[in-house]
Formats: C-alpha cells, sequence, structure tokens
C-alpha cells in the first residue's frame, strides 16, 4: 500500500498558487493542520488569528462578503464546538464560501473528550447551507479543495494529516455528490466514510473469503446526500444495510443513511456502527478504533451477529492496514 | 521549617519536575518538555506553600480509564490526588491540560502520587493521559479546550463563595490561552462578582504552538489589560519561588488576584534553545538529538538530589 506523507500541506500550496483570492486563517496550530508549507509559500496570504477561534470565524465571513475565499484551518473540535455560533450567523445564515478544514476528526487525535471531534457532522449538518465533505486517503485529499472551492457556499471537511494511505486511484478524484464503489455483493450493502472505509476494505475481503458478499460504498460527501439508487440496492440486498463511521451513530452517517432509507420506505434493517452516544478519552487511534468498534472486526462481527454464524476470522488474517505511529515524523506538531 | 530550609526544598523539588519531564521525554521521544522548563518553579510554590490542600497518608496510584461521566457512571475526579474534601481547602485547577505531566510530577515530587503512576503515563486504558481529562491525577475539571478553565473556576469559586467556604480556587493558566474571548469574558464576570477567592497564576513564557506569541497574536500589554479590566495584578520573575509564595499567601481582597509569571520554556535546560522558536511539543528530529537530550539527563540526574 502507497502511503504518503504531509499531502494536504503540498497540495494546498501548489493549488493555491493561481488562486490569489485563497487566504488561510490558522488559531495557533499552522504546522499542526498542515498549513505551514502554505504560510511559508505566501505569507501575504496567510493570517494567524491565535486561539480564538470565535473571532476566527466571523472574521473568515467578513473576508468572504469581499470577495476572498478563506480557508479555516485548526483541529475539528475547535472549529465547531468552539465557534458554532459565528458559523451559523456569520457563515452559513449569509451561504459565505468560507471553507473550514477539521483536522484529527473522531479517535484520530490522543488528546481525550477535549481534542475529540465525535459529533461535528450531526451539528454541522443541521445547518442550512452548509456541505459536508470528508477524506479517506491521499486521494480525496488531493481533491477536496477543488471540490470545497467550487461550492457556492460554505463547507466543513473533515481532512486527514500526517501519513495517510492512497485507497483510491490518483487519477480518479473526489467529485462532489459522488460516492466511491469498491466492491459488489448481494448480501449486504456497506456504507463507510473517512478512516472507517480502510476498514471496511479489510473487514469485505475476509468475508468475502467467508462467502458474504458486500456491496461496499466510500461516501465522501456526507452533505448533501441523495442516493435513490443506493436506496435501491440497499432494498434488494438479502439482509440490509451497515454503516461504519468514525462519529457517533447519531447524527452521522448511520443517521444521514437512516434518514434516508426511511424517505424512500426501504423496509431493511440498518446497523449502524460508530461512537455509541458516548464521550471517548485519550488513547492510541488503534485502540480506540476496537475499544469503540470502528475497525474491521467490529464490522465481521456484526455480520457475524445478524447471519448467526462464527467465521472465525481473527485479527491477524486481515488485509494489512496502516496505522501510522502516534509520535511519527510526519506528525508536524504535537496537540 | 525556616524561609531558606523551605526555598531549597521547593527548589529541590521544581529541579526534580524537570528532571523527571525530561526522563519521560528521552523514553518516550516527545513530550511537553518546556512546559516543565517554564512552570516546575510555580508548581513545586503551589504545591510546597501556596496551595492549602489535605495531606495524604500515603501516595495514591492512578487507576484505568474506567468511563465518561453520566448516569451510570458518576464522575470519576482526579481531585483525590489534591485531598479535595475541606471547607477550608483550596481547589487547585489546571487550566491548559497540555500541562498534564508537570502536573503529574509535581504529585510524584510531593508525595501525592506513586511514582509507579508515571510508567501509565500515556498508555492506553490508563487515566494518566497525555492531556489530562478530569478523571486524570491532580485533574479537577476538564479543561483541555483552550480558555474554559478560568470560566469554570468562576462558577467553582462563586458556588464556594455563596456556601461561605474559606478554602481559595487557585487557578494555573498558559498565556497562549489568554488569547481567547472567552477569558476576557471571564475576568469581566469575576470582577463584576467581585470574586476575591480566585488567585490566577499565569505562565508567561511567550511562547506558544506556532511560535513566539508576539508572531501569532499579541496580548501585550498584558498587565495594563487585565488591571484594566478590574483585576489586581502583579508581575513577576516566575521562577522566584519567594515572590511566588509571598504572593500566593497575602490577603484576599474583593477582586481576583492574577499573578503573571514572566517565565524561560528554555529554564534548566539551555540545550532546548535549539529548537527556537517552537517550544510547544518536543518530537526529537533524529536519534542523534535524542541522544544528546538522553546525555544531558545523565548530567542532570547527577546534580539533582
Amino acid at each position: 500500500m502507497e502511503i504518503l506523507k504531509k499531502v494536504h500541506a503540498r497540495n494546498l500550496a501548489t493549488w493555491a498558487k493561481d488562486k490569489p483570492d485563497v487566504y488561510v486563517l490558522s488559531a495557533d496550530l499552522t504546522g499542526s493542520s498542515e498549513a505551514d508549507l502554505f504560510r511559508d509559500t505566501y505569507p501575504e496570504r496567510f493570517l494567524s488569528m491565535g486561539i480564538a477561534e470565535q473571532n476566527m470565524l466571523a472574521f473568515a465571513g467578513g473576508m468572504a462578503r469581499e470577495g476572498l475565499v478563506p480557508l479555516v484551518h485548526t483541529f475539528a473540535v475547535f472549529i465547531y464546538r468552539r465557534a458554532y455560533d459565528q458559523i451559523a450567523m456569520s457563515v452559513a445564515y449569509p451561504n459565505l464560501p468560507v471553507k473550514m478544514f477539521g483536522f484529527l476528526p473522531g479517535v484520530l487525535t490522543p488528546g481525550g473528550a477535549t481534542h475529540q471531534a465525535i459529533e461535528d457532522i450531526a451539528v454541522m449538518r443541521a445547518l442550512p447551507n452548509m456541505t459536508i465533505l470528508e477524506s479517506g486517503d491521499a486521494t480525496d485529499i488531493e481533491s477536496v479543495l477543488d471540490v470545497a472551492y467550487n461550492v457556492n457556499g460554505p463547507v466543513y471537511v473533515r481532512q486527514l494529516r500526517g501519513e495517510v494511505p492512497r485507497l483510491f486511484p490518483a487519477n480518479e478524484p473526489m467529485r462532489l455528490g459522488q460516492y466511491r464503489k469498491l466492491s459488489e455483493g448481494r448480501d449486504f450493502v456497506l456504507l463507510t466514510s473517512g478512516i472507517c472505509t480502510e476498514e471496511g476494505m479489510r473487514a469485505v475481503a475476509a468475508l468475502r473469503d467467508c462467502n458474504v458478499a458486500v456491496s461496499h460504498y466510500h461516501i465522501s460527501t456526507l452533505k448533501p446526500f441523495k442516493h435513490p439508487e443506493l436506496m435501491d440496492e440497499i432494498a434488494r440486498s438479502r439482509f440490509g444495510a451497515i454503516t461504519l463511521e468514525n462519529h457517533s451513530v447519531i447524527g452521522g452517517l448511520g443517521t444521514i443513511v437512516a434518514e434516508c432509507m426511511a424517505s424512500y420506505g426501504v423496509a431493511k434493517p440498518l446497523y449502524r456502527l460508530g461512537i455509541q452516544d458516548t464521550f471517548v478519552h485519550g488513547a492510541s487511534r488503534r485502540y480506540l478504533m476496537r475499544e469503540y468498534g470502528l475497525d474491521a472486526m467490529a464490522l465481521i462481527g456484526t455480520v457475524e451477529k445478524v447471519l448467526d454464524r462464527k467465521f472465525g476470522i481473527r485479527e491477524q488474517d486481515l488485509m494489512e492496514t496502516y496505522t501510522p505511529a502516534m509520535h511519527s515524523d510526519a506528525k508536524p506538531e504535537a496537540l | 521549617m525556616n524561609e531558606q530550609q523551605w526555598r531549597d526544598e521547593a527548589q529541590r523539588i521544581a529541579d526534580r519536575i524537570r528532571l523527571r519531564v525530561l526522563q519521560n521525554t528521552v523514553s518516550r521521544n516527545g513530550g511537553y518538555l518546556s512546559q516543565a522548563c517554564s512552570s516546575a518553579e510555580i508548581f513545586s510554590a503551589l504545591y510546597t506553600r501556596i496551595l492549602r490542600l489535605n495531606e495524604l497518608d500515603v501516595p495514591l496510584m492512578p487507576g484505568d480509564f474506567t468511563g465518561t461521566p453520566g448516569p451510570d457512571h458518576p464522575a470519576v475526579t482526579g481531585a483525590a490526588f489534591n485531598g479535595a474534601g475541606r471547607s477550608d481547602c483550596d481547589n487547585f485547577i489546571l487550566s491548559p491540560a497540555q500541562y498534564a505531566l508537570v502536573l503529574y510530577a509535581t504529585l510524584v515530587e510531593t508525595g501525592r502520587m506513586d511514582l509507579r503512576g508515571m510508567a501509565r503515563y500515556d498508555q492506553d486504558g490508563s487515566a494518566v493521559e497525555m492531556i489530562g481529562a478530569e478523571h486524570s491525577p491532580g485533574m479537577e475539571v476538564t479543561t483541555g479546550s483552550l480558555g474554559q478553565g478560568i470560566s469554570q473556576a468562576a462558577g467553582i469559586a462563586f458556588a464556594r463563595r455563596q456556601r461561605g467556604d474559606q478554602g481559595r480556587v487557585v487557578l494555573l493558566m498558559s498565556d497562549g490561552e489568554c488569547q481567547s474571548g472567552e477569558f476576557w469574558e471571564a475576568v469581566q464576570a469575576m470582577s463584576y462578582h467581585k470574586l476575591g477567592n480566585m488567585l490566577i497564576y499565569v505562565d508567561v513564557n511567550g511562547y506558544q504552538c506556532d511560535g513566539k506569541m508576539t508572531s501569532v497574536m499579541n496580548l501585550e500589554p498584558f498587565h495594563d489589560r487585565l488591571t484594566a479590566f478590574g483585576a489586581r495584578v502583579y508581575r513577576i520573575d516566575g521562577h522566584d519561588l519567594s515572590k511566588l509564595a509571598e504572593l500566593g499567601l497575602q490577603p484576599a481582597c474583593d477582586v481576583p488576584t492574577f499573578v503573571l509569571c514572566d517565565t524561560d520554556p528554555c529554564r534548566g535546560l539551555p540545550i532546548l534553545k535549539g529548537r527556537y522558536p517552537k517550544f510547544h511539543y518536543v518530537r526529537f528530529t533524529s536519534e542523534d538529538e535524542r541522544a544528546a537530550y538522553a546525555a544531558v539527563y545523565q548530567e542532570m540526574a547527577k546534580e539533582v538530589r
């Protein structure tokens, strides 16, 4: 598996070259949110805003009113929790093109409850005018800037940093409102997002060997979400749908799919894997993914339960996964 | 213990806090090291003289993380390590939870936490978290979202005053978090509600994650701004143990007291200057650099009692 380092940092600097309207705003986490290369390359288009997110978001709204495109960079949790009213009234209400890049979503940070964005999709999705994207690999990271930039309005992006795998072909960019189909099968329809897509791919490969066929989709546009064809497929599937996400099961991908199924009258079970309505604590990513059931083994366990079968799949039998060390070189700064 | 004996002992504890955090950083190839360098004397003065805390019979052993607070799981509090309980005791609230390791080291050096607890630092499933939460040793509230510690402390101070407690609410802050609007809202409210039972030490080391604070967002003239918001403000050398203690023991007045402690993020560890201007988190860039720090540790360990 190809592993890339600091994809967003390099991509942002290259991408912004011929876009003089693009500015980057940072709240004292410039290296930590991979905006350092942009800062060093275009210092006149970089604004350091200090540890003061409420002001940063409303300030970005002001800039956007005057035709600039502010790309807000900080940890996901500090965007929506610390500045929600500012996002609602100074950005979302006037439908301004402020693009928010939230890093370390969900359990990606070992920083504990204060640093873990576990309900960001839920609250941001409830805002009118908001578009929500989530990157799942290096190819998504490389193309999400174009997608966000071309949306006429505010965009919230759950973005990845540091060392990331390339799961999807480099020449097949993320596109607004389009999913990626990763496997075909009639037993279950699996929808995953972000880092959970890699887990889904591992589980699907192992389940295939046990004669369980899963139709797997990677979802990078969480809002808007309009996919009647997926609802048809869930309706036709033998056992229903499963969602797996690095987020609370309340308000995230699981809820999005549930709402959609209800609207289309899809009478099939939906199994929602994710953080089960609890705050999380500080520990390593791999540990938390196992503890909260966000990994391939949790997915396999769900399928076993539904089918009332045991496959005897062991963690070490699964396709190799890549988990960067918590303190790897590519992590430019701390928390 | 006379003044000189106390100062010697408090300095020894400050030195050992730095030593312990250095040891941890070298062994883990990373850590919040500059925070120990800048705040070691503040922590030492707080735990040896300023804070009125219940004594503990034996150092406590931190446990595992058992769950977040909820109806079926009462909040686990790290306040036990501060001997919490009596109405004349102080609360100690650490606002930048990124300083947790310095707090843990302080608890060990002052006989409040079992040394074996340090081995549980940042281990999966442990309560001794890298960025502490209220279940972590010595932590009374969850504060790692910067700027919120002071508001929570103010609420606690108000409630304690209503109850007639003699104990104060003592807060340690970092300077970077004072950039947030909430900080100034809190000072405004503390002055307005005359929360004289609050004592706030600010570790003014002048640096934050992105580098030198004046290159990120200016806070100065900090002293004047705070005074204008109605607080009683002192600005001192944050490595001067006697001055730190003296201001922490003076009688309260009817507004909150701020002690702005000018500190050096490389104090006691000159090798750290090589990383200027980025001191927030030390991750060694090579095995050579790590070895150099390990050598400094060996030297320091010989000198520190």
